[in-house]
């Protein structure tokens, strides 16, 4: 039977805590609903289902904090009878598949236990036999480097599965990286209580500054043809439809990534991934402190007013701490806008494992030359900052070129 | 820097001496402290430089000169009282813990005790039982108390100066093995701080935690380990009460695994204590379970080879990091 599981929130996010259910045995659910909310540390979240189906069972109650990848509930599909197991409800025949199974009874109930995820030096005997033994170091640090640590054999005290055993199965990589850190400090793993923005924005940032060898690039945008532009349409167009700045900045970031794939995906693996589609992420600084980068999906190819709509239910969403789960992890590039801070540029910092992020200062009037004349304009600075791992300056100052041009040519947006 | 051989003796002789000529309040007092020396023959010479007014004799009786000596800190002087062993202190257990400890708290701040208790502490002399025994822990488990273990020269120099200036009681506990150890000191060395762990030495595969007289076995053992291939960083508590948490937790978040080497019996000992700290404040930084290294849990023997037998030695140590380490 399918199994609903605590889904990612973001790539930091390590556990969840199901703080309500909003369906219950027996209900049926559809793509998309809303089943439960879900605290992290970025605030309480809606999560959709994926399938469609009936909830055949919960497994999780409200309140419980469990790690990402655990089974919440049971769904079954649409039109299958009912299995019936009345008579002995606690052997249910279901193994979640988890890192750790699940200490109950493994499946075959006669025989006293095998497990079947060999346990190394796990004296196999009833609960022991079921939990791997790991120190607490290896089991963060195989949290930090997405190991399964089920499948490692130790080799320490015991048979333990140690720092050495993890970092080994994961290979070169961020475990080399970091042994030289002059810092001396291994970034904490994100499985903290919900409210740590501030820490969740650090171990985000110092990772992307460790590990991305950022480049940037900066550029002067003339706003007087978007502007004039958006006078026009907001003028002839009901209150509802009205648009900002901010909103044509990212359908042209948006429009411009259709032909610099580089920019837009991620970094995992070693290796560049492309993003599914163009998904900006916004940044929107939170009252409480912190900002998120919810992503406003396929923004290439949605309406200026179905994007500024979009971004409406963003922001609203996202300061009363209730994103969908689908939009808090969803940018595969990410625009921050300045707004009316009053400062000239911004540098970002790329949101890993984004590979790109762009960046609007505030606008601002100066004198500009226009066909030999000093002009007073009102001009906005765009930067890039890219990831030199996947794109290079040349191609960085033709995307941010393409950007500026379609901010010219605000009919085309 | 001039650096001249010494003696831990003398480095203590040298502190109390100093102490005594830089502040007429300080005096020494204690059982066969005067004519006789010191019965480590820590003050030798002392009486004939400072007189009787100021290296006082005492009765047998640690109950009347500790208590003695709180009263005179309380009048205003700074004592130096010392007790031959913490075995002996027991005997004035009431006086240190009912009394110097609680008068700052009793009196709602009016009333300090700045009074420094010198005691020996620990075996391997062959003084038997009721001489030998390592009860530092029974006074750092006391809030109202500070208690120091100086382990080197320096410290040996340098932490009753510091003592002397808190206004609170401390007491030093000095290994009776380490009296004899020999080494350079810098000239003018001077005070140091009672409140910090040291890192004695820095390794990266685990941390070795201890103090006062088994420092030395650590760092033998540590040396031994070094030509295994194994890097083991050594940590001098220096302060059992209060005891520098951040220190220890800082050396194993970088070696991940932790040995508690303490002369004190295991059980609800100062080892049992650094052990907690570190399991509360560390735990996802712990790649094995923290091992100990402690005195049998026997009355420390006579006989020189169960003496040997009872307490932390250099190869117990290796031998417990080297199976933590499977190596």
């Amino acid at each position: 039977m399918p199994e609903f599981l605590m889904p990612s929130l973001g790539a930091d996010m390590t556990q969840g805590t199901l703080v309500e259910w909003a369906v219950k045995p027996g209900d049926r659910v559809h793509r998309g609903d809303v089943v439960a909310v879900v605290e992290t540390s970025k605030g309480a979240i809606d999560v959709e289902i994926f399938s469609d189906g009936i909830i055949d069972q919960l497994l999780v109650p409200e309140g419980t904090t469990v790690p990402v990848g655990e089974p919440l509930a049971l769904v079954r599909s649409d039109g299958r009878p009912e299995p019936e197991a009345p008579a002995a409800p606690a052997e249910a025949p279901v193994r979640p598949v988890t890192r750790e199974p699940a200490p109950e009874a493994p499946a075959e109930p006669a025989v006293p236990v095998e497990p079947s995820t060999p346990a190394p030096a796990a004296e196999a005997r009833g609960e022991a036999a079921a939990r791997v033994r790991a120190s607490p170091a290896a089991r963060r640090r195989a949290e930090e480097l997405d190991v399964d640590i089920g499948k490692l054999q130790g080799t320490g005290p015991g048979g333990a599965v140690v720092i050495a055993d993890v970092e080994q199965a994961s290979g070169p990589g961020p475990a080399e990286e970091e042994t030289p850190n002059p810092m001396g400090e291994k970034p904490r793993a994100l499985t903290e209580a919900p409210g740590d923005i501030r820490e969740i924005i650090a171990a985000a940032m110092t990772r992307s500054k460790r590990e991305i060898p950022h480049y940037y690039l900066s550029n002067w945008v003339d706003l007087a043809p978007a502007n004039g532009w958006l006078a026009d349409w907001n003028d002839s167009h009901p209150v509802e439809e009205r648009l900002i700045p901010g909103v044509l900045m990212i359908r042209a970031v948006a429009l411009a990534l259709e032909r610099f794939h580089e920019f837009n995906g991620f970094f995992r693996d070693g290796k560049f991934q492309p993003g599914d589609g163009i998904h900006v992420g916004a940044a929107i600084s939170l009252r409480r402190g912190g900002l998120v980068a919810p992503g406003l999906r396929d923004a290439n190819k949605r309406s200026l007013v179905e994007l500024m709509t979009a971004f409406r239910g963003l922001v609203a969403r996202a300061r009363a701490g209730r994103l969908k789960a689908s939009e808090m992890a969803g940018g595969t590039i990410t625009v921050s806008s300045l707004g009316e801070q009053g400062v000239e540029e911004v540098y970002p910092v790329i949101y890993s494992p984004q590979v790109a992020i762009v960046g609007f200062g505030t606008p601002s009037e100066r004198p500009w030359v226009v066909e030999g004349r000093v002009e007073p304009r009102w001009l906005v600075r765009v930067s890039l900052a890219a990831d030199h791992r996947v794109s290079d300056g040349h191609r960085g100052a033709l995307f941010l070129e393409a950007v500026t041009h379609l901010l010219q040519e605000p009919d085309s947006l | 820097m001039s650096r001249s051989k010494t003696t831990y003796r003398e480095a203590v002789r040298a502190a109390i001496r100093e102490a005594m000529r830089d502040d007429p309040r300080v005096f020494l007092m204690g059982e066969d402290v005067g004519r006789y020396g010191g019965c480590y023959a820590v003050s030798m010479g002392l009486l004939e430089e400072f007189g009787e007014q100021r290296v006082r004799d005492t009765p047998l009786s640690e109950s009347a000169f500790v208590g003695a000596g709180i009263g005179a800190a309380l009048g205003g002087m700074r004592p130096i009282v010392e007790v031959m062993t913490v075995n002996f202190s027991l005997l004035a257990l009431d006086q240190i813990v009912n009394t110097a400890a609680t008068l700052r708290h009793m009196s709602g701040g009016q009333f300090s005790v700045p009074l420094v208790i010198r005691m020996a502490t620990g075996a391997g002399r062959q003084l038997a039982a009721q001489h030998s025994h390592s009860l530092e822990c029974w006074y750092a488990h006391v809030p109202g108390l500070k208690v120091v273990a100086p382990a080197t020269l320096a410290d040996a120099r340098g932490m009753l100066g510091t003592a002397l200036a808190d206004p609170d009681p401390v007491i030093v506990f000095e290994h009776a093995g380490l009296y004899n150890m020999e080494g350079e000191l810098e000239d003018d060395a001077g005070a140091v701080d009672i409140s910090r762990a040291a890192v004695r030495r820095t390794g990266k595969d685990v941390t070795l935690v201890t103090y006062g007289g088994s420092l030395h076995k650590t760092l033998q053992a540590a040396q031994a380990l070094a030509g295994e291939g194994i890097e083991a960083e050594v940590v001098d508590l220096r302060s059992l009460r209060p005891i520098d948490d951040a220190t220890i937790v800082k050396s194993l978040s970088r070696t991940h695994r932790a040995l508690v080497v303490d002369e004190g019996w295991r059980t609800l000992s100062l080892s049992a204590e650094i052990t907690t700290r570190l399991v509360e404040q560390a735990f996802y930084e712990l790649d094995a379970p923290v091992g100990r290294v402690c005195s049998e849990e026997v009355p420390i023997p006579y006989p020189a080879h169960l003496e040997a037998a009872a307490l932390p030695q250099p190869e117990k140590i290796a031998s417990a990091v080297r199976r933590m380490l499977r190596a």
